[in-house]
């Protein structure tokens, strides 16, 4: 590869390396995987910004997010146009935050865009329980789901708004050292 | 914490933040009026206010069924202390519930707007943090005098004058910090990539037009393309790094399938490896390769190679470059006369080349004390450094009530892509969520003490039945090495030397026996046991199972280091370090050997046992914590041997690459992800902390005892003829006293300070102070928490007063507006 690419500028790969967590190789390399997902889309040379945008189905296809149950959130909340369809700045910002270097506070930020359903920039109860149904495939009860809804708001909420805002979310995985693990795609 | 809130009407923030439908324009007097009797400070103007009024003077529907109808929340509110606090269980208006959402400390996640806001100052904040005093004549002369020292000002001067925005000034400061600064500010941003992109080269074009405007002097220019230059040599490093980057597919598809605890497993083991990478390459480059270019005289009666020198070491491989007693205790010199027996130089042709001077001679004892102390040292700091990074990840100060929330937020790995694996976690945060409940809403039953007394008894059973087993199993030990002693000592000659030789095997097969089976007793006695929570049943069985390897480990030290190095010739040894060297071999061998078992018989056979015979559709579970402390017991006995075998971490890496592979096929077909809640994080720092103290610690120790007071064999090594090996440096630094006067002081310093045990207690001491000073810290930090805590909260209850109070005046209002429009209506 090394210098002989030509599909982005040179000033276009800077760019990607200063405003991502990736180095060439693997900006290089997402592009490739980018592509594989519609080679007939998606062309070879992006040195004048082309517009492509690759539906919701081909990403969710991905082998990374087929199995995930938050696949349809995560790529709403990195796609522009919040329904899915993603871009290639889009598709790099995405594995970008899902990689291993990026901050706490940047994963908790995105996590919570994931985790708000309703897009009303807040966790509230019926937020919780989507959830917690995604999470567990509906195999807690009504009852056990209303309990277990209740109870974090109860834990996590501080300024007793009854849901959760972005600061409550953020004090709480302050103190979760596992969540920068589990937040964490490999590409 | 009274910072001037701007309430301005054209404020960007207010402007982004607020979605409701509010009439901007329309000012109503007498609400501010009402608010000015009741408030003593300028909340006349507050923008909230006036559009509360409006809201309710245009909209007639809010009355107060209404307010006292529907609520924020449905909950029933049981026997909670909350029911006394009026302010909760309070019904909001709906624009009161608009006013509480624009606050300002609510829009920080919303707008574009408001993360550039915050981004701004926290940029100011960076800057202000790095930046030394400027000198006065790098300013205006219009900056006003007072604030001159902060060199804010002088760049703001056009910022404002052309009406910027906080995207301009965001800008101004990024162009102001450090590149890397900058660029970690930039990457850190949650805005998309397209915006990051162009704040970038708005950035870059303002830089490039400053700079080009200024006169810079040459040498900061010079001091900016050095920089330039050097970030692009990082990149392009840390770009081939990731093209050699090991396993990234392995690691990925057992991520995929099991999740990250047992990923831990492999990195742990990837680690490992690069830790002996770095051992074999210090040792190989400086002592094995020039040992290796100059070989001594070797003696006569040298053995042939027969097939059981890879599991002894003894035999063909004593006499080579892999054990001590080859390297010689001369300087080398590289000289053009071939007299170096035993080398295959080709002749050269009459034709003499130029000779090299004696400065190219490389003095063997005194490198490879010094290469092994350095290496040692190079080790203990990159293993102090993985140690405090990864407890500052996983160490938090406050303990965290939030149990429940955590694991609804924090529990799905995303790592896993594969199917079933998925519906596995699935089932498992679901059982984990339900126990959660369980806990959470039964009421703590107290145990009668019958049934304390009981668990107590059972719990020291347990204990005891461990203890007694490990002091058996070490004095078993004991004894047999004693009996192998012996054995050697009484030198039946009328025995076959491959049955001598197969014999050495004894000892290292019985130890790693005991360490294969012992663990599984443990099992049996913590299922006896049976712990409530789980993660003290592994705390339990992983201090069970260091206690065992740490004995272990403390007898066998005691076997090689007292009674064959103290009395070598009881047992016909001429070069005592070759045998121990060889026995380190021996063990590290034995121990792959029976992994390889155990992987064997341990996770393939039981599989098939497990289905075929037990009918049962759960495979055998990995047993993280066992696998990693037998890596750890490994890497002990690797440490150890380097003093005596140089080649050794060689042996560990060629080791370590085949265990991966086994351990990983193993895995992928026969066992599944550990069904317990395990803590990732936390159990990566225990392991790294176990790797740095009982481990390296102890192998550091054992090293530096063998160096300072054990006598080396007189007739090899390169240290023979010395009291200690230690003697090594003292000869040189007064060789170097001898040859130049003027660094006597070097050798004084070197007599006081290395060689006096009161420096090393001295240093000890200063170090524990400072551990004791940074604990304090930490003490204090966690009061601190506390009162931020307290003030929140204070501030909460501030802010639930004010809407209240005010909630209270517009229904006061509302009220008497009724009585007056219905005493109108009944005129």
């Amino acid at each position: 590869m090394g210098n002989k690419q030509t599909i982005f500028t040179a000033q276009q790969l800077d760019a990607y390396q200063d405003c991502t967590y990736f180095t060439r190789k693997e900006i290089l390399r997402l592009f490739y995987r980018y592509r594989d997902l519609a080679p007939q889309l998606v062309p070879l040379d992006y040195t004048n910004q082309p517009d492509v945008k690759l539906p919701y189905e081909l990403i969710g296809s991905m082998p990374e997010l087929k199995d995930n149950p938050f696949r349809q959130r995560i790529a709403e909340v990195f796609s522009e146009d919040g329904e899915g369809n993603m871009t290639l700045d889009d598709f790099l910002d995405m594995f970008s935050v899902l990689s291993e270097m990026a901050p706490r506070d940047l994963k908790a930020y995105y996590a919570f865009k994931i985790y708000d359903f309703n897009n009303d920039d807040f966790i509230c109860k019926s937020d919780l329980e989507k959830t917690l149904n995604k999470l567990t495939r509906n195999e807690l009860t009504e009852d056990e789901v209303r309990m277990v809804c209740e109870k974090v708001i109860d834990e996590a909420d501080l300024d007793n708004d009854g849901r959760l805002s972005l600061e409550d979310f953020q004090h709480m995985i302050v103190r979760a050292p596992d969540f920068l693990s589990t937040f964490h795609i490999r590409i | 914490m009274a910072r001037n809130v701007n309430f301005d009407l054209n404020h960007p923030l207010v402007e982004a933040g607020l979605e409701s439908p509010a009439d901007e324009d329309v000012v109503h007097n007498s609400f501010s009026e009402l608010i000015a009797e009741q408030s003593q400070n300028g909340l006349s103007d507050a923008f909230e206010l006036q559009e509360l009024q409006n809201e309710l003077d245009e909209e007639g529907r809010d009355n107060l069924a209404y307010l006292t109808g529907r609520g924020l929340n449905d909950r029933e509110w049981e026997d909670d202390e909350r029911q006394t606090d009026p302010l909760v269980g309070e019904r909001w208006s709906s624009d009161t519930l608009k006013v509480l959402s624009s606050m300002p400390s609510r829009t920080i996640g919303r707008s574009r707007g408001a993360i550039i806001s915050q981004y701004y100052n926290r940029t100011m904040q960076l800057r202000r943090r790095r930046q030394s005093r400027p000198s006065i004549r790098d300013f205006s002369h219009s900056a006003r005098p007072s604030i001159r020292g902060y060199g804010m000002e002088a760049d703001c001067i056009d910022a404002e004058g052309a009406g910027a925005s906080k995207r301009e000034r965001l800008v101004n400061n990024l162009q102001n910090l450090s590149v890397s600064d900058r660029i970690r500010m930039l990457r850190a941003m949650p805005l998309s990539l397209a915006e990051k992109s162009e704040l970038r080269t708005s950035t870059l074009q303002k830089e490039r037009r400053t700079r080009s405007g200024s006169q810079i002097p040459c040498c900061s220019q010079l001091k900016y393309y050095i920089i330039i230059a050097v970030r692009q040599c990082w990149y392009s490093w840390l770009s081939f790094l990731h093209s050699l980057q090991l396993w990234q597919v392995a690691l990925k598809r057992v991520s995929g399938r099991f999740g990250t605890g047992v990923l831990s497993y492999f990195l742990f083991l990837k680690t490992l490896l690069f830790f002996n990478l770095f051992l074999f390459l210090v040792t190989g480059a400086f002592l094995v390769l020039p040992q290796a270019v100059h070989p001594p005289v070797l003696s006569a009666d040298r053995q042939s190679f027969s097939g059981l020198e890879l599991l002894t070491g003894a035999g063909y491989f004593s006499d080579t470059v892999m054990y001590y007693g080859y390297y010689c205790n001369y300087t080398l010199h590289r000289s053009c006369r071939d007299d170096d027996g035993g080398q295959n130089i080709s002749v050269s042709t009459g034709t003499t080349s130029s000779c090299l001077s004696s400065h190219h001679s490389y003095n063997m004892p005194l490198a490879y004390f010094f290469i092994i102390g350095a290496a040692f040292f190079f080790t203990c700091i990159i293993l102090v450094y993985s140690m405090s990074k990864s407890f500052g990840q996983s160490f938090r100060i406050d303990k965290s009530h939030s149990i429940l929330a955590m694991k609804v937020f924090c529990s799905w790995d995303f790592k896993v892509i594969k199917k079933t694996s998925v519906k596995l976690m699935s089932e498992k945060i679901c059982t984990q969520l339900k126990e959660l409940l369980a806990e959470v809403n039964q009421k703590y039953v107290k145990n009668t003490v019958c049934q304390q007394l009981w668990r107590l008894m059972v719990h020291g059973l347990a204990w005891a039945i461990c203890i007694a087993s490990t002091s058996a199993c070490v004095y078993g030990i004991y004894h047999f090495s004693d009996f192998m002693h012996q054995q050697q000592q009484q030198a039946l000659t009328n025995k076959h030397p491959m049955l001598k030789e197969a014999s050495l095997l004894a000892l290292p097969a019985l130890v790693s026996l005991i360490n294969l089976l012992l663990p599984g007793l443990f099992n049996l006695a913590a299922w006896m046991e049976d712990y409530e929570s789980p993660s003290v049943g592994t705390y339990v069985a992983i201090g069970r199972n260091l206690m065992l390897k740490v004995s272990v480990l403390c007898v066998l030290c005691y076997h090689w280091l007292g009674r064959v190095a103290a009395d070598p010739k009881s047992i016909n040894l001429t070069c005592w370090e070759n045998f121990v060297g060889q026995e380190l071999y021996r063990f590290l061998l034995m121990d792959f050997i029976f992994i390889l078992l155990d992987t064997l018989f341990g996770e393939f056979l039981w599989r098939f046992f497990s289905e075929k015979v037990l009918k049962r559709r759960r495979k055998p579970v990995f047993d993280i914590a066992r696998n990693v402390l037998e890596l750890i017991y490994g890497q002990t006995l690797a440490w150890l041997g380097v003093l005596f075998t140089p080649l050794l971490p060689a042996v560990q890496i060629l080791k370590l690459l085949l265990l991966f592979y086994i351990k990983k096929s193993s895995v992928m077909m026969n066992c599944q992800a550990p069904r317990k809640p395990y803590r990732v994080s936390q159990m990566t720092t225990i392991f790294i902390t176990l790797l740095c103290f009982p481990s390296f610690l102890g192998a550091s120790v054992c090293v530096t005892y063998t160096m300072w007071s054990i006598t080396p064999s007189t007739s090899c090594g390169p240290f023979r003829g010395l009291k200690t090996m230690f003697q090594a440096g003292k000869r040189w630094v007064e060789q170097l006293e001898r040859d130049n006067p003027n660094l006597s002081v070097l050798a004084r310093a070197h007599a006081y300070l290395v060689e006096n045990p009161l420096f090393l207690f001295v240093g000890a001491g200063i170090f524990l102070i400072v551990i004791y000073f940074h604990s304090q810290v930490v003490d204090g930090q966690r009061k601190i928490i506390s009162l931020l805590q307290e003030q929140i909260e204070n501030e909460g209850e501030d802010k639930k007063f004010l809407i209240t109070r005010l909630q209270h005046i517009h229904e006061q209002k509302r009220t008497s507006k009724r009585r007056l429009k219905s005493q109108d209506s009944n005129y």
